[in-house]
């Protein structure tokens, strides 16, 4: 299903919710809010959908709702329109020293079905109008699916948890927000919060990163080639097979294990320092049930992301930076093993910092938090079992060549 | 070039705004220089500051001013991807409208930069804002949104990880958008009416950080001047299609036309003469190195800050350094010049004015204790300061 056939139906579902919901307090915005989640690209339709767009502003504070509410169904053009209309609204509302609606905002912050972006506008504005209450209300929001909100708020729980005396307690709530932190910077801080309480926390487990490989290359991409054309690996793994690369020998994969803290792979050091390369990193996930998931990817390299076969998302870009999450793939996991494969290009540049030759790979649900995955760890030539995601043990011992 | 021709110049080129005006990246045709004289020398938290606003998040992009009214963009969030456009009164320093949008593209970039770093172009109905994670927008003066394009949401593969900060320029009824990146890249004309496109170029895959240039040819046809990491390129600004390439390259700085002169910060710099089908190397300068910050020319004479905090003066006939001084800092802002006197933001946001002569003097260093990085504008009698968290007027009360 195509990205616009989604928003299509979205937006199908959203009509009927403004029609038919009581939450739309007014009737007028319902054409102008059609109007505007019906954008497309490259401003094809900007003219009737700025005309929506004044129409909405109009309207005043009778739209706000009614344009977070189409949150929902807006592919990320429209929520655009929207956003900028809100801002609108409530420029309008503060000149003219009306209240913004507290309660009822309070209440859109608090409906967790609703877009996670429209409830963080919902309680930015919550909180500029009662900040006491959005204060309170955000002591309970640790776990949000707004990761702004919850970032906020794990933020304010650990500032309170360290003037606790009680270390068990502070301990505790350590634990419990290190569950539910999803950016690096507060798990980094709570690891390190629970290292010094005495119960160490595993970044590489938490954030779910696959440690078990198998790589092979490198392959030709003289002038940056590689990147579009299509070896063995992407149309069939066969880790006993062999391949035709850019050195004398055929190549062969080469099974690896990360002991990086992030995952990290080092393609430098497992198949040699190559320029003008492709590498091939490839390993199965066990997932108990089709679920959506996402495959996150960090790398200085241009990269490719392929499920079960299936290209989910490339970017052909070299050297300019690499953090967590850097590319986000979205995909479906099926029931049972899955195939997952990351091409990695490395281009020639000769600078020092451009000899990096890296990937690492979580998979994650949507919040970049945790789903009930396994990854098959090779244990002997031939031999596997499963482990968690981020478990580095047990380790894979020396490869021995098969007779 | 005499300074008179440099204003016959800037208003041929710039015909729907006011000489007061400053409405692009480095001023009237991005020349980093106004006519405006009687300017102030600096400020103190006691004296010469007209108003200092709050701007939430953070911004590197340059203010620009059109008709009284300032344009700011920034960027916050713990994500970087709140967007925000904020149009502020210049006289009073009152907030007239702020609208916000959300990244739709990568927010990811170095440190030194974030989302709001290519700067903003007005007109005298509004302002064009593109946004490092390729949101394009237009408001009305009202603060009406005119028209928004997701160019990430058109053009997919559109990246550049470092952070992108060229910043659209205006001619006319177009919108010229720079979108030089490791993905689809191109140059494009917009409509301002109706944010479509009116031609889109491609460009060389490659990170850039240039603005482009529009240069008005006597036949009365324009085009758009664009230097990339391989070449200079002129594009038919009514078309797009390329006129001519010649080997000049850079990817940070960007150039300075000045009539017919082109001062290009390429390996030091670079002045060459245009003519109909590409131009021709007057002389070049190894020494006047300018970092990531654009030369200015000023009074027949080019000016340079580099990345250590010296700043050089170059005869522009002969390209002979004629002094050198040693500021305070170093610069990503780049110099602009008016009134005798040469404006210099450094990263640790202090003003230095140097009084230009044979010799420089400075004479005034004026800390906002903000960090800067942004071009300075000039308009209305006053110097718009844009610090990393406020947009500071340094000039004379209104009415006083």
């Amino acid at each position: 299903m195509s990205r616009f056939t989604r928003y299509a139906l979205r937006l199908s579902a959203l009509i009927a919710v403004v029609v038919f919901a009581p939450v739309s307090q007014a009737v007028e915005p319902d054409s102008a809010l059609k109007a505007i989640l019906s954008v497309t690209r490259e401003g094809t339709n900007n003219e009737a959908t700025a005309s929506a767009w004044k129409q909405l502003v109009a309207t005043g504070s009778d739209s706000l709702f009614p344009a977070l509410n189409a949150f929902d169904s807006a592919n990320p053009t429209a929520a655009n329109w929207l956003r900028s209309a809100i801002s609108a609204i409530v420029d309008k509302e503060r000149q003219a020293k009306k209240p913004l609606p507290a309660e009822k905002l309070k209440a859109f912050v608090e409906d967790t079905k609703r877009h996670p972006k429209a409830r963080r506008i919902a309680f930015e504005l919550f909180a500029e109008a009662d900040q006491p209450q959005a204060a309170k209300l955000l002591q309970t929001l640790t776990n949000d699916p707004s990761l702004e909100i919850r970032h906020d708020a794990i933020a304010d729980q650990i500032k309170d948890a360290k003037t606790l005396k009680d270390a068990a307690k502070q301990k505790a709530i350590y634990q419990e927000l290190f569950a539910q932190s999803r950016d690096e910077d507060q798990a980094e801080e709570l690891a390190k919060l629970l290292e010094a309480a005495g119960a160490p926390a595993n970044l590489t487990t938490h954030f779910n990163f696959v440690t078990q490989w198998s790589v092979i290359g490198p392959f030709d991409s003289k002038d940056g080639v590689g990147f579009a054309k299509s070896y063995t690996p992407e149309t069939k793994v066969d880790l006993k097979a062999t391949a035709a690369g850019t050195l004398k020998d055929p190549l062969k994969w080469k099974p690896v294990q990360s002991d990086a803290k992030y995952g990290t792979i080092d393609l430098n050091k497992e198949l040699g320092k190559h320029k003008d390369a492709v590498g091939y990193g490839h390993t199965v996930i066990e997932s108990p049930g089709e679920m959506p998931a996402e495959i996150r990817v960090a790398s200085q390299n241009a990269v490719q992301i392929y499920l079960n076969g299936k290209k989910l998302f490339e970017r052909e870009e070299y050297h300019h930076g690499t953090k967590l999450d850097q590319h986000v793939a979205l995909g479906t996991l099926k029931a049972g093993p899955n195939e997952i494969l990351i091409k990695v290009c490395q281009n020639n540049q000769t600078e020092p910092w451009a000899q990096v030759w890296t990937f690492a790979v979580r998979v994650c649900d949507k919040t970049g938090g945790k789903l009930p995955l396994q990854q098959v760890v090779g244990t002997e030539p031939g031999e596997s079992k499963l482990a968690p995601l981020g478990n580095l043990k047990p380790a894979i011992p020396a490869i021995k060549e098969e007779k | 070039m005499h300074r008179f021709a440099i204003i016959i110049t800037l208003l041929a080129v710039t015909g729907t705004t006011n000489a007061a005006d400053w409405p692009q990246f480095r001023g009237p045709n991005g020349i980093a220089t106004s006519p405006e004289i009687n300017l102030p020398t600096g400020f103190s938290e006691t004296s010469g500051l007209r108003w200092k606003v709050a701007i939430p998040g953070r911004g590197v992009a340059s203010p620009v001013i059109v008709g009284g009214r300032a344009f700011v963009t920034s960027s916050s969030g713990k994500y970087d991807d709140h967007l925000h456009v904020i149009c502020i009164d210049t006289a009073s320093g009152a907030q007239l409208w702020h609208r916000q949008l959300a990244a739709t593209g990568s927010t990811n970039a170095h440190p030194d930069t974030c989302m709001a770093a290519p700067t903003p172009v007005a007109d005298q109905t509004g302002v064009y804002t593109l946004f490092a994670s390729g949101d394009l927008a237009a408001f009305d003066n009202d603060g009406t949104l005119r028209w928004y394009r997701s160019l990430v949401e058109d053009y997919p593969t559109i990246t550049n990880q470092i952070g992108m900060a060229a910043s659209p320029v205006l001619f006319e009824n177009k919108l010229i958008v720079p979108m030089d990146n490791a993905g689809d890249s191109f140059l494009a004309a917009i409509d301002t009416k109706t944010g479509k496109n009116l031609w889109k170029a491609p460009r060389i895959r490659d990170i850039s950080w240039v603005t482009p240039l529009v240069r008005k040819l006597d036949t009365g046809k324009a085009e758009v001047i664009f230097l990339s990491k391989i070449d200079l390129t002129a594009y038919d600004i009514e078309t797009g299609a390329k006129k001519w390439t010649a080997k000049v390259n850079g990817s940070i700085p960007t150039p300075t036309l000045v009539g017919d002169l082109l001062i290009s910060p390429s390996g030091g710099v670079t002045v060459a003469k245009l003519g109909a089908d590409g131009l021709k190397e007057v002389w070049k300068s190894p020494k006047l190195q300018t970092g990531m910050s654009s030369p200015v020319y000023y009074d027949g004479f080019v000016y340079g800050t580099n990345s250590t905090g010296i700043v050089k003066c170059a005869n522009a006939k002969t390209g002979d350094i004629v002094w050198e001084e040693r500021v305070k800092g170093k610069f990503s802002a780049s110099p602009i010049a008016a009134d005798g006197k040469l404006y210099v933001f450094n990263e640790a946001g202090v003003l230095t004015t140097i009084k230009l002569g044979a010799t420089p003097e400075i004479i005034a260093e004026s800390p906002t204790n903000e960090r800067g990085q942004a071009t300075p504008a000039i308009s209305g009698g006053a110097i718009f300061l844009r610090g990393e968290k406020s947009l500071f007027c340094i000039g004379s009360k209104v009415g006083s």
